[in-house]
């Protein structure tokens, strides 16, 4: 019979990898990805799925990782901010937030990028109402946000 | 987080017999946004998690006979950005485009939502004046229930043991009427309403025909107002008419006071929001 601290195995393809990992049934997808990946580059901030710095995309959406099971997300397609790069080369959301200082303490740019990274892909050339919308729901507490929309808008076409 | 007990049926049959066999020590899961709060918070202390998101059939907008028949896994999202649900009733795509944030979207599920109960949430005071109704689905058969009776207090709606959600039903609304959601927001973009209104209204020759008028975060559920919609209900619409209509609310609310405003506050605003809802739908501004 199964008990409460089972291991459950999920199947996922993160950044194009295909992965098969054991994880209990209340591991959340960012500890999923931090603790038994060491896939870093996501971070945890508020824990409530308000805050973006979570943002991963499963199945090509944008989506809080803190509030995802592992197990719901068995059979995703997942992409964090470790897939963005081409290997050694930078995104140009990366590069941009690095030139026009959208790259502040860090905590949040994973999930800015990853969220503007979605944004640019479904709408490649976006007004700065849509920047700001899309962009809503991913909070900087250096309250750089002019810096994180010029940084969107200049990678954009 | 407690650890639990992980179950992903893939047939809505084998979902509810899970539902039936572990009875309230089973909960049920879709998109997660509210229940993996709850959980990470100890609100919920569930040693069984029925997930719904390998289930078929429940995920998707059609239209029969007139009305809007949307899965209970669908996404608020896809609702909102759907052409079949933007050109049936624009007031329900308005009001899913305007929970928290695309990412939160993306995730929360229609059946979810409305299940959790929480009176500030913005798709409830639309179907309660577009007159919708919801699919319950048991393995005893199933039961169609109004928006309306959906809500029993805070947190806490009308589904027995071992029901599920399966299904929105949007009819159409009466021919020319006009429909406006209000969503009060002191605070930031993305939280829930402080005091939400949605309104229906049918004016012919300036005489007020049908009135549906309905609020959120105001109660400990979603309301409709009565006697608002009594107030105007075959009347002359008059920006008096209006006025005093509006006052009507005051009595109908029982808002909590918290970070968003003081009870007294939120009922003089769900005056306001009221009246200007009111003035929009009736044609008094554009």
């Amino acid at each position: 019979m199964t008990t409460a601290d089972a291991l459950y195995t999920v199947n996922m393809t993160i950044n194009g990898q295909p992965h098969q990992i054991q994880v209990p049934a209340r591991r959340t997808l960012v500890d999923m990805l931090r603790y038994d990946l060491d896939m870093t580059g996501t971070k945890e901030t508020c824990s409530v799925g308000v805050c973006g710095a979570c943002t991963v995309l499963i199945d090509g959406e944008i989506a809080a990782s803190c509030i995802t099971l592992a197990v719901q997300a068995d059979g995703a397609d997942i992409t964090t901010i470790e897939g963005v790069a081409n290997g050694e080369a930078l995104h140009p959301l990366q590069q941009s937030f690095i030139d026009h200082g959208g790259f502040q303490c860090g905590i949040c740019t994973s999930g800015q990028i990853v969220a503007a990274k979605s944004l640019l892909d479904s709408n490649p050339s976006p007004t700065e109402d849509e920047v700001k919308e899309w962009m809503m729901g991913n909070l900087c507490r250096c309250t750089g946000y002019y810096q994180i929309i010029e940084s969107i808008l200049k990678a954009s076409k | 987080m407690r650890d639990f007990i992980y179950h992903a049926p893939t047939t809505i049959d084998e979902a509810l017999a899970l539902l039936d066999e572990h009875g309230e020590d089973a909960r049920p899961i879709a998109g997660g946004t509210a229940m993996v709060n709850l959980m990470k918070q100890n609100m919920v202390l569930a040693d069984h998690l029925v997930s719904l998101g390998k289930l078929p059939g429940l995920r998707g907008v059609s239209q029969t006979d007139g009305s809007l028949h949307i899965g209970a896994l669908t996404r608020h999202r896809e609702v909102e950005l759907s052409p079949e649900v933007q050109a049936h009733s624009p007031l329900l795509a308005e009001a899913y485009s305007r929970v928290a944030t695309v990412r939160i979207r993306n995730m929360a599920t229609v059946g979810g939502g409305l299940t959790h109960a929480d009176p500030a949430q913005d798709p409830p005071p639309s179907l309660m004046v577009l007159d919708a109704h919801v699919v319950l689905t048991s393995s005893k058969g199933t039961r169609e229930l109004p928006v309306k009776d959906l809500f029993v207090d805070y947190y806490e709606s009308a589904l027995e043991p071992g029901e599920l959600l399966t299904e929105l039903v949007v009819p159409q609304s009466p021919k020319g009427a006009k429909t406006v959601y209000l969503k009060f927001l002191p605070r930031t973009e993305d939280d829930y309403a402080t005091v939400s209104v949605a309104a229906l209204a049918t004016v012919e020759n300036g005489v007020c025909q049908e009135i549906r008028v309905a609020l959120g975060a105001v109660a400990p559920t979603p309301i409709r107002a009565t006697a608002v919609e009594a107030a105007l209900q075959g009347q002359q619409v008059t920006p008096d008419a209006v006025r005093a209509a509006a006052e009507a609310v005051a009595d109908q609310v029982d808002p909590l006071t918290d970070f968003r405003g003081s009870d007294d506050y939120k009922r003089d605003m769900a005056v306001v929001f009221t009246r200007r809802a009111l003035e929009q739908v009736l044609g008094l501004t554009s």
